[in-house]
């Protein structure tokens, strides 16, 4: 038994080898499945992880409150907001808190000018309290300052992207930047925060809120983000209770009306993250399976093709003694090898596809395949190729040796 | 095995095909004997019955009814599994076409038998070598079939038969695809292999084969027509 397991893997070899064209055509559909999981694993892998660490950096003792519009209001063009009453409401009455700043971000990132330098970066209007609430602090400078938005100053405090994109120099205070046709004087650069989802937190210019508002105009449609932090002693939940009942209030929400807000803490962010991947698993899962079903019926197809061709030979081996398990076996063994071939080469282009993906994204983590991925890529492509090979194998091996001695 | 001589013992093997309402008796009521060592040719007109007859004698096919004791065994009621064990162990086929495996080399095609006697592979190889040895195609162990010629494919055929060392050699028309020169070296191999006390049968409807042969059995209508065990009086019977 274990000679012919080495023979028949040595000719099925040779038999997939002999037909190399139409060997890779025929686990074409196996190669891309195990190619697409195992970039998207090799890529997320490192990446769950790391966002984890980018979510914890966030604080998770702050509170993030925004407008929600439901879907119903959307198509009705009602469109929910967030006022600046509504955060003086919560200023006043909300318990618990520590900081609290309104922000207030431009819909799309906005052009920067300095010299001939032109850069895109995300503007947001906010207060001195952001720096407390976002722990987000200066390393050279100063941050905004509560008479900075008294008197809708034209300051502004910038990341280090920022600053790298616009060659501002190292000491980039007292420089005045172009924004929205204003000038702005700097003030202050930011600590480096690193990224989050692959999208840098250094990109940002910090401006005043009340200059904010006065550059976007139009104040009575403004919908601006709250942004809080806790005192220690505070408990989550029942801050948020709290919150809700105020604002639900201040909007004359009735009991059977939901909320046109959202209060998210940041492990709701890293909840909803991890339902995102989960729901992209499950996706690729289900691409997955039906290439490996699709590939598996090629298999079988062309394992169909290949007996008929082969019936003389199999006459042949049937001749000089074989039974009916060895060609059961012979061609068993060609197709589980033919579909772990296509595995094979699906594994590697797969990874070759996360690290090309990965590397190109700026500061992502390196594409990595879990072990277990590979072996379980690899153990469903040979599971693959015994499934769909049974048919091809038992047609093959119940030949008649006569039969397949004349066939032509 | 029996405590006879007799390799091979028919008793009233028939072997019928039906196509639609036809009844084609291809072998009809055959008794024969085969001693250790015999030298038998079947001859007959086309359609009489040999290669049917050497099918079942090679336990390729199996009698409608009958009985065919292979050395004292009787192997007509066998599965197909049974049936190629007692191939790989008993029987070497040598066919008008060779038959070799196509993307195997010589050596490989001849060491392919031993494969299902579950024999290593340097035992199966140093067997093989001897056995192409035996048949002069020492030197072309690594072609292809498609690398040599006719009578050589033929002689790795007549190898791969030998290597097994089974008790009998079946041959159906074995140079019938050959030229007369390569025919009379094949010829010649068996009669070697004869003289060595191998049991040989072959089908032919050469009359200088049959000429080769100790006995020679004409066949007709799937009945045995004559059977002659010298060599003169089947000359004289064939004209
Ligand atoms: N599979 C089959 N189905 C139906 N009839 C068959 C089959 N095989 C053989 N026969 C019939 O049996 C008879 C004997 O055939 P066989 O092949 O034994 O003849 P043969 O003596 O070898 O002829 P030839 O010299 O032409 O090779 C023929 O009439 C043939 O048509
Ligand atoms: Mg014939």
């Amino acid at each position: 038994m274990f000679f012919s397991l080495i023979e028949s893997s040595r000719s099925a070899l040779a038999a997939i080898f002999a037909n190399r064209l139409r060997s890779f055509l025929t686990t074409l559909g196996i190669i891309i499945g195990v190619a697409s999981v195992i970039a998207v694993v090799s890529v997320t892998g490192g990446m769950s992880a790391f966002i984890g660490d980018s979510f914890a950096s966030l604080g998770a003792d702050s509170l993030t409150i925004r407008s929600y519009t439901p879907f119903e209001d959307l198509m009705k063009g009602i469109r929910s907001r967030l006022t600046p009453g509504d955060l003086e409401l919560i200023e006043k009455r909300g318990e618990g808190i520590a900081s609290i700043t309104p922000v207030l971000e431009a819909n799309r990132s906005s052009q920067i000018k300095y010299g001939p330098q032109t850069a895109y970066s995300l503007i947001m209007g906010t207060t001195y309290a952001y720096q407390d609430v976002a722990q987000s602090y200066t390393q050279i400078g100063r941050f905004l300052a509560q008479s900075d938005n008294l008197t809708r100053r034209r300051v502004a405090v910038i990341g280090e992207d920022v600053k790298e994109n616009l060659n501002l120099p190292d000491n980039p205070i007292n420089e005045y930047v172009e924004l929205s046709g204003e000038w702005f004087k700097i003030v202050g650069l930011l600590e480096p925060m690193g990224d989050i989802m692959g999208q840098s937190r250094d990109n940002i210019v910090l401006i005043p809120y009340s200059t904010m508002v006065s550059i976007l105009g139009n104040q009575s449609r403004i919908d601006i983000g709250i942004q809080l932090s806790l005192t220690p002693a505070a408990n989550l939940e029942n801050v948020v209770s709290q919150l809700t009942t105020v604002l639900r209030s201040a909007h004359d929400l009735r009991s059977d009306e939901d909320d046109d807000f959202r209060i998210q803490t940041a492990e709701q962010l890293m909840e909803q993250f991890d339902q995102i991947l989960g729901t992209l698993t499950m996706v690729i899962g289900g691409i997955v399976s039906i290439s490996l079903l699709v590939g598996g019926i090629g298999i079988m197809n062309i394992m169909l093709v290949s007996v008929t061709e082969r019936t003389r030979e199999i006459g042949i081996c049937k001749a000089i003694g074989a039974k009916s398990n060895h060609i059961l076996m012979q061609f068993l063994i060609e197709a589980t090898l033919l579909s772990l071939l296509g595995g094979l080469i699906g594994l590697l282009s797969g990874y070759g596809l996360g690290m090309l993906i990965s590397s190109s994204i700026p500061d992502f983590p390196p594409a990595s395949v879990p072990l277990w991925a590979a072996l379980l890529a690899l153990g469903f492509s040979g599971f693959v190729g015994i499934l769909f090979g049974i048919l091809p194998a038992a047609k093959a091996a119940r030949l008649d040796p006569i039969d397949a001695l004349r066939y032509e | 095995m029996g405590n006879n001589t007799a390799v091979i013992n028919l008793k009233n093997i028939t072997k019928h095909y039906e196509m639609g309402s036809q009844l084609v008796r291809a072998l009809d009521g055959i008794n024969i004997e085969v001693e250790r060592n015999d030298y038998l040719a079947f001859i007959g007109s086309s359609g009489s019955g040999k290669s049917t007859m050497l099918n079942i004698l090679g336990c390729l096919d199996r009698p409608t009814s009958g009985q065919y004791d292979l050395n004292g065994k009787n192997v007509a009621k066998l599965y197909q599994n049974e049936l190629s064990e007692i191939r790989n162990l008993e029987i070497g086929f040598i066919f008008q076409s060779f038959n070799l495996l196509p993307r195997a080399n010589a050596l490989n095609n001849v060491m392919q038998p031993l494969v299902y006697r579950n024999i290593g592979f340097r035992n199966r190889r140093s067997m093989a070598m001897e056995a192409l040895t035996r048949v002069g195609l020492k030197e072309r162990v690594d072609h292809l079939p498609n690398q040599l010629s006719g009578g050589q494919r033929q002689r790795v055929a007549i190898a791969r038969a030998l290597v097994t060392q089974p008790s009998i050699l079946l041959a159906d028309e074995p140079t019938g695809n050959l030229d007369s020169k390569t025919t009379l070296e094949i010829m010649e191999l068996f009669d070697e292999l004869h003289d060595e006390g191998h049991t040989l049968i072959v089908v032919t409807h050469e009359e200088e084969i049959a000429q080769h042969c100790r006995r020679v059995v004409e066949m007709k209508d799937g009945k045995i027509f004559s059977d002659n065990s010298s060599k003169k009086k089947a000359h004289e019977k064939a004209h």
